[in-house]
């Protein structure tokens, strides 16, 4: 499975989380965690998400969520999960 | 699972600490392209590199995407090239600058000799063409090896690297002499060193060879302040912790990079390597201990501990440690080694000191120009001299200021930074110098 975190910050708006879900939906990508909070007024939301389901490459995959990125002002960034493991698991 | 706070400490170091993978390094062994004729092996180097590296800038570019980790260089180390040219090396250094061009990689390292014991004549026509060359490339980096634990200095080696540093110095006079910041003198040179400008892929190397070195030093400046006031016990296992994460990253993109170019994986190079960049620097490291600069005393003390609990950190993280592995302290390199030079609290004589403990040795230090070729071999041989009996890798990088005193600034951009001038030791050791032949190695070089 190859893991990706979704890092969605800015300022909190409505439907943020429906956009990023859509556009990972379409893509076929399965949501495996969600963690979200507002911290004085920012958005903060992580996902994990499965890319393999997708059959894009990376790139594609993070060029087809910058419409969510314009559209809700957001910054969203796309890793994957291998640089956490590595670092913080042994 | 990974938990929150953890992906945030990861995207903090990245984002706001400067942690970067300082470089992908792909070492070329060149051995099969020498031929007697020159241009002949100036095309088979051109051809083998441009064949071998194809792939090498899109592979790091990509892992730097996905991962989200900035791969600051990609760069190619090549067998020393006094090694493979049987006639005139200067085709095979331009054809060397022109495939590092094609293949789009920062720097090509290996336009080097090895005469820790004496020379060849390749070795000597290559050294006599180094103040031209690095004239008149852009990407090739030089290295000389003068001195080694096991056969002690060649002191003939250490007198030309004098003579030569100083002509090339004026060959790029215009550039506040470029040149020399891709030139260095070492004392037991590794063989799998990723890092500029003293990276080559050494008679020992395979075919060809993954190496990447990590970098950090902000990661390590920001984790000692949340240990204020703490005993040394405490700094020294707080940097041996982040040590560990910063080279698991490391690990983990030598392993991808190996997997997708299919090229074997060599080392990971542990190297704290700084950049002129604010909050990416080994100085503050030292001064976040309690320095009020770096050069206070209580330097070399703190430069040890760091120098240490890197490497024990680290070693646990990758299965195959190699290269430089320690801190760094070049001077123009790092914002708070140029404030300290500039301040008058580092000299060049404290910084000898600190490389007796520390990873490399007088790096990127500008010196006066009117400082004479045998005072420059003087420096290479006290370097020399502090690699071979502590069994350690030292080096000198020095940038002769060509028209300018002690206390002028010499600028070089990018990741070679700036620096302020700093005055040598006026006392003259020409007859030192002078009478040439061999140091012999030390006692303890005989350990079988």
């Amino acid at each position: 499975m190859t893991k990706a975190l979704i890092s969605v910050t800015g300022l909190d708006t409505t439907g943020i989380i429906a956009s990023v879900a859509t556009r990972l939906s379409e893509m076929n990508i399965n949501i495996l965690d969600i963690t979200q909070t507002i911290l004085d007024g920012y958005f903060t939301m992580m996902m994990i998400v499965d890319l393999d389901g997708a059959n894009l490459d990376f790139e594609e995959i993070n060029r087809r969520l910058q419409p969510v990125r314009d559209e809700k002002k957001m910054t969203i960034h796309m890793q994957r999960m291998d640089i956490f493991d590595a670092m913080h698991r042994i | 699972m990974i938990e929150t706070g953890e992906i945030l400490q990861t995207m903090r170091m990245i984002q706001e600490e400067n942690f970067d993978i300082r470089t992908i390094t792909l070492g070329i062994n060149l051995l099969d392209c020498s031929d007697p004729d020159p241009a002949k092996c100036a095309e088979r180097v051109y051809e083998k590199i441009c064949k071998t590296a194809r792939k090498l800038v899109r592979t790091g570019e990509d892992i730097e995407t996905e991962f989200g980790i900035p791969i600051v260089n990609k760069r190619i180390s090549v067998t020393p090239v006094s090694m493979i040219c049987q006639g005139d090396p200067r085709p095979i250094a331009f054809a060397l600058d022109r495939a590092a061009a094609e293949v789009g990689v920062n720097f090509l390292g290996g336009y080097s000799a090895l005469m820790h014991k004496g020379a060849t004549k390749a070795d000597e026509r290559l050294l006599a063409s180094i103040p031209e060359v690095l004239s008149e490339t852009k990407l090739l980096c030089s290295s000389v090896n003068v001195a080694s634990t096991r056969s002690g200095i060649n002191m003939n080696a250490v007198r030309e690297m004098g003579e030569i540093i100083k002509k090339t110095a004026e060959m790029t006079a215009d550039s506040d002499g470029l040149g020399c910041a891709k030139l260095v003198v070492f004392a037991n040179a590794v063989e799998d060193n990723p890092f500029m400008a003293g990276a080559f892929c050494g008679p020992g190397e395979p075919e060809c060879a993954i190496n990447v070195g990590v970098s950090g030093p902000g990661v390590v400046k920001v984790a000692l302040e949340s240990v204020k006031g703490q005993p040394f016990d405490v700094i020294a296992e707080t940097i041996k912790r982040t040590a560990f994460k910063i080279t698991r990253v490391g690990q983990l993109v030598a392993r991808e990079a190996s997997q997708r170019l299919g090229i074997p994986f060599g080392i990971v190079d542990l190297s704290l390597a700084p950049t002129p960049a604010r909050g990416d620097s080994v100085a503050h490291i030292l001064m976040e201990m309690g320095l009020e600069m770096a050069g206070a005393p209580g330097t070399t003390a703190a430069l040890a501990l760091l120098n240490d609990a890197v490497k024990k950190g680290g070693v646990m993280a990758s299965n195959h440690v190699g290269g430089l592995s320690g801190a760094f302290i070049p001077v123009s390199e790092d914002i708070g080694m140029i404030e300290a030079a500039a301040a008058g609290a580092l000299t060049l004589e404290k910084l000898e000191a600190m490389t007796c403990v520390c990873s490399v040795g007088l790096d990127m230090i500008a010196i006066p120009g009117d400082t004479s070729a045998a005072a420059i071999s003087g420096i290479i041989a006290d370097e020399a001299a502090i690699g071979m009996v502590n069994n350690k890798t030292t080096a000198v990088r020095v940038i002769p200021a060509v028209g300018k005193k002690a206390g002028d600034r010499v600028e070089f951009g990018g990741l070679l930074g700036f620096a302020p001038v700093m005055p040598v030791n006026p006392m003259r050791n020409d007859e030192f110098i002078a009478r040439g032949g061999r140091i012999p190695a030390p006692l303890h070089s005989l350990r079988n």
